[in-house]
């Protein structure tokens, strides 16, 4: 006389199934590592593992695993501590050629793995590390655009012979540019051209007083919406460029809102190394190549260090080819407008187009006039400013890293734009785009906030929290047997699944867990059991009204339902508001909060349902332990 | 076992003049708190910057701030992280606000790293154990915008509920929810205010999640109410309530209570970083059960509820009955 469908005995034991399994990698802990991947083309292989071995032999390290996995070499470590000293010791011993990145090494088994089971990642308060907040000078592009859009709209007129008084930009940001005419004449005149040379501007009469006429060019606004989205991208990807190369694992890089970007590197302690790299300038230059990457010429000057005086060795980007590269400076980076990847129409390979301003379109047109058939290269330029003391003061020691980022043959003349064919596939094409932009640095960043989070402080705050979630869910655990009884204690079955579903979804959505978040799981358990305890009181409400016992657990669960439902959507809508909120602690708590209430409505009622009607299913009941 | 006799009937609805006079002093006394005292905005929203420090014996405050005195750095304000052994340590950004608004960036986090780098410098030299846990630099600008996102999160939280007991429920009950969600909020923020504990983004949090939990309380009791209403023949609105009140009070107090044992549980031994969290949380609970029992239902009362606002919607249409 089982009022419970056999599906839905199937469906709790499949989803139980399902939460244990998933929520199993969060049992291993992963282990403090140092992982080591080699660059510029160095060997990886078992003489490297024995160097670092005696590197850490020597230095007293220990150590409680080497061992190359794919394309890189782990050591692990008993703690963080251990492990920052020996990433010091690995770099020292194997100097430049290789990068080594502080890394937690999952301990997971690989049967988990191979079914896509992951522990939750660790937020920085719960492993340590660095978080910055980087403000994106939003005020910079629009400057930029302006006095750029000032500079074309002046070569315009000269080459269009159209005489004009000034140009200039308008003393209040956004406002547009000013040209003063001679004529009302000329004005129609300089305004047809800006029109149809411009479609991203609006060209509007001003007042003319005497022979001063007004013409005002502004920047659309849905331009400048999209060049701020452009710009934000932009900073994110180029951040992401130079972080890749600082060696941290798994850096968060993160758009926020429409003009932040939050940087989070686990396992980095010294900020001021993040902050040097994050803050390096980049620029290019448009330079005549001498031959092509890889050729006999650059190949001997790289041999003997014979290079010619007119002439720089660079090594090209990825394949680390030398190169020979001309002194002479076509155009700079300021000068590069827009790049973007696509595909040739053509030829139907990928393709960059670029597009210079007219300052860079009119050199750049000079040399390719007198050029065609030779190389031309693009320089990427970055420097880094390292802080050191001299004399007691500090002094700012730029740090340049030259190389090479593509290098074509000019195959005829052009000038403001132009494109960049035979680019081996869309990728290569997307990465070369932005490379190019990200040496114009679309607009500067400040660091708006920043912490640094201690690796101890990191154990110690697991440690808290795993001992708060575990003694808050023990003390209602033994309320709720104490108070229900055997309705009680199958609540208590329920509220532990509810922990293990809940730390199974957030494993498999990939949920940071950080100590807001630690403290969303223990009120969700808090107030899971609110949905048993409504059951319960309505079973007992219903026996003292003198329904028998089946009758009574029917008829509690069914009449608690909608209560339940209507308590946790009013809920739900206040967790959801809570994950809108930026990325910092609140949503951290909200997400949890959210995947909770979801989780705790299946528990609480279908789960103990199940076990309920389990229980008392078949048999003849006289009371119910309620 | 039972607590609470399942046949009480207190007469909560009795006393109600005397119970939304002590809501509306409360309000009003928090009220006034948040304009003269105001919140002791934590670094989060004031920007600045702030150093954790742990010892490995136990600190005295005083020492602390003799120590930072010694070393010539102004105006910290020092604060007892749980025990006595960490302490937090915070500075509002130099330059008088002008210099420091006008270029963050850089330059002041840069700064923040020296000023943290001489705060350690300064307690080691009185008392070696001391070991930076954690510095934080945030600028004031971050901060500004926190505090209109908290409110514009709050403000949507409040309509978000009140739209949907509009819906599921009926004009009144939404009004009577949102006028004591409002209660709750500011009187939370009240406490807050008097004791003057630190106000953090995670302490936000916490005051959002109180909507959540306090508008879950007075749901389960109009739940109630509803339901009375439509069962009873005869309904003496003030009966229904106050018999309302008296069934769920069993359930609204034992989930309090089995909520609040969470809570403590955070606070007395999930550290510093959600001591602010489970205060509030708590704070929020006691004030939440509260007005469930004594504020949200005479509200309602007074809105003038009835039985026929809460029948199910039939098809019998007043402007197709006076039709021949």
């Amino acid at each position: 006389m089982s009022d419970f469908p056999r599906w839905k005995y199937a469906l709790v034991a499949l989803v139980l199934l399902f939460g244990i399994i998933y929520a199993l990698p969060n049992a291993f802990p992963p282990v403090p590592s140092v992982q080591v991947l080699a660059t510029h083309g160095a060997p990886l292989d078992a003489s490297v593992k024995q160097k670092v071995a005696d590197a850490l032999t020597a230095q007293k390290v220990a150590y409680s695993g080497l061992a190359i996995e794919g394309d890189h070499l782990v050591a692990d470590f008993p703690n963080a501590d251990v492990q920052a000293k020996a990433a010091d010791v690995v770099k020292g011993a194997l100097g430049d050629n290789y990068t080594v990145a502080l890394n937690l090494a999952s301990t997971v088994p690989g049967w988990l793995r191979a079914i896509h089971a992951s522990s939750m990642p660790l937020g920085l308060d719960l492993q340590g590390g660095v978080h910055f907040l980087m403000a994106v000078d939003q005020n910079a592009v629009v400057d930029k655009q302006e006095e750029r859009y000032a500079d074309d709209i002046r070569s315009l007129l000269r080459e269009k012979n159209i005489r004009y008084e000034s140009v200039t930009r308008n003393a209040q940001r956004g406002q547009g540019i000013g040209v003063v005419l001679r004529s009302a004449a000329d004005r129609s005149a300089a305004s047809d051209a800006i029109a149809t040379e411009y479609p991203d501007l609006v060209v509007r009469d001003g007042a003319s007083t005497g022979d001063r006429f007004l013409l005002t060019a502004s920047v659309k606004p849905e331009k400048l919406r999209e060049l701020a989205l452009a710009t934000i991208r932009q900073n994110t990807a180029t951040l992401r460029n130079r972080i890749n190369a600082l060696g941290v694992s798994e850096p968060l890089i993160q758009q926020q809102g429409e003009d932040q970007i939050v940087v989070e590197l686990a396992g980095v302690q010294n900020p001021a190394e993040a902050k040097k790299v994050i803050g390096a300038i980049a620029t290019l230059e448009y330079r005549a190549g001498i031959g092509y990457p890889g050729d006999p010429r650059a190949v001997e000057a790289a041999r003997t260090g014979n290079v010619p005086p007119d002439a720089n060795l660079y090594y090209e980007r990825g394949t680390n080819r030398p190169v020979l590269v001309s002194k002479r400076i076509i155009a700079t980076g300021d000068e590069l407008v827009d790049a973007s990847s696509g595909v040739d129409q053509q030829s139907g390979t990928p393709k960059v187009d670029v597009t210079l301003s007219a300052s860079g379109a009119k050199k750049m047109l000079d040399f390719t006039s007198a050029n065609v058939g030779k190389p031309m290269a693009v320089v990427y330029v970055e420097t880094v400013y390292d802080t050191k003391i001299v004399d007691g003061k500090e002094v700012q020691v730029p740090h340049t890293t030259q190389e090479v980022i593509s290098d074509a043959t000019i195959q005829g003349v052009f000038g403001k734009q132009f494109q960049t064919t035979g680019l081996a596939n869309p990728k290569e094409a997307s990465e070369l785009a932005l490379l190019l932009k990200g040496g114009s640095l679309a607009a500067p960043m400040n660091i708006a906030s920043q912490s640094v989070i201690g690796p101890s402080m990191g154990q110690d705050n697991i440690q808290k929290g795993l001992r708060a979630v575990l003694l808050g869910l023990g003390l209602v655990l033994l309320a709720a047997a104490i108070y229900y009884h055997l309705f009680g204690l199958v609540a208590d079955i329920a509220l532990f699944f509810n922990l293990v579903i809940l730390v199974a979804v957030m494993s498999m959505i990939g949920v940071t867990l950080t100590m807001p978040g630690i403290a969303g799981i223990v009120l969700t358990l808090g107030m899971a059991i609110d949905a048993n305890v409504l059951i319960c009181e309505r079973v007992r409400e219903e026996l003292r009204n003198g329904s028998s016992p089946h009758a009574a657990i029917r008829a509690g669960y069914d009449k608690a339902w909608a209560t339940i439902l209507d308590a946790n959507v009013t809920h739900l809508i206040a967790a959801l508001a809570l994950t809108t909120m930026g990325s910092g602690p609140i949503k951290g708590f909200g997400v949890t909060l959210l995947i909770g209430i979801l989780t705790s409505m299946f528990t609480s009622v279908t789960v103990t349902h199940a076990i309920t009607a389990l229980i008392h299913g078949n048999r003849k009941l006289k009371t119910l332990s309620v | 076992m039972e607590i609470f006799n399942h046949n009480s009937n207190v007469p909560f609805l009795h006393w109600r003049k005397i119970s939304i006079v002590i809501a509306i002093l409360l309000m009003i006394a928090s009220v006034g708190l948040l304009l003269t005292r105001g919140l002791n905005y934590g670094l989060d929203f004031t920007g600045g910057i702030s150093v954790e420090v742990k010892y490995d014996h136990t600190i005295d405050i005083a020492d602390v701030r003799k120590a930072l005195d010694q070393a010539g750095i102004e105006n910290p304000v020092v604060q007892s992280l749980g025990g006595s052994r960490q302490v937090l340590i915070r500075l509002q950004p130099k330059g008088d606000g002008k210099a420091g608004a006008a270029a963050p960036g850089e330059g002041a986090s840069a700064r923040a790293d020296k000023v943290a780098a001489s705060v350690m410098a300064a307690l080691k030299k009185e008392r070696p154990d001391a070991v930076e846990n954690s510095h934080s630099f945030v600028s004031p600008q971050v901060g500004d915008e926190l505090k209109s996102d908290g409110s514009i999160a709050a403000i949507f939280v409040i309509i978000g509920i009140g739209v949907y007991l509009w819906i599921r429920f009926e004009r009144r009950f939404a009004i009577a929810a949102l006028a004591t969600e409002v209660h709750d909020v500011l009187v939370t923020l009240g406490v807050i205010s008097l004791v003057q504990r630190e106000f953090d983004l995670t302490v936000l949090a916490s005051v959002l999640a109180v909507i959540g939990y306090s508008i879950n309380d007075k749901v389960v009791v109009f739940d109630r109410i509803r339901e009375l209403f439509r069962l009873s023949r005869k309904a003496e609105p003030e009966e229904i309530l106050n018999r309302s009140i008296n069934t769920t009070l069993s359930r609204t107090i034992i989930t309090s209570l089995f909520t609040g044992i969470t809570m403590a549980a955070l606070y007395f031994f999930g550290g510093p970083q959600v001591h602010g969290f489970a205060i509030t949380m708590l704070i929020g609970i006691v004030v939440g059960t509260l007005s469930s029992i004594f504020v949200a239902s005479p509200i309602l009362l007074w809105l003038g509820v009835s039985k026929k606002d809460l029948m199910p919607q039939t098809k019998d249409n007043p402007e197709l009955a006076r039709r021949p």
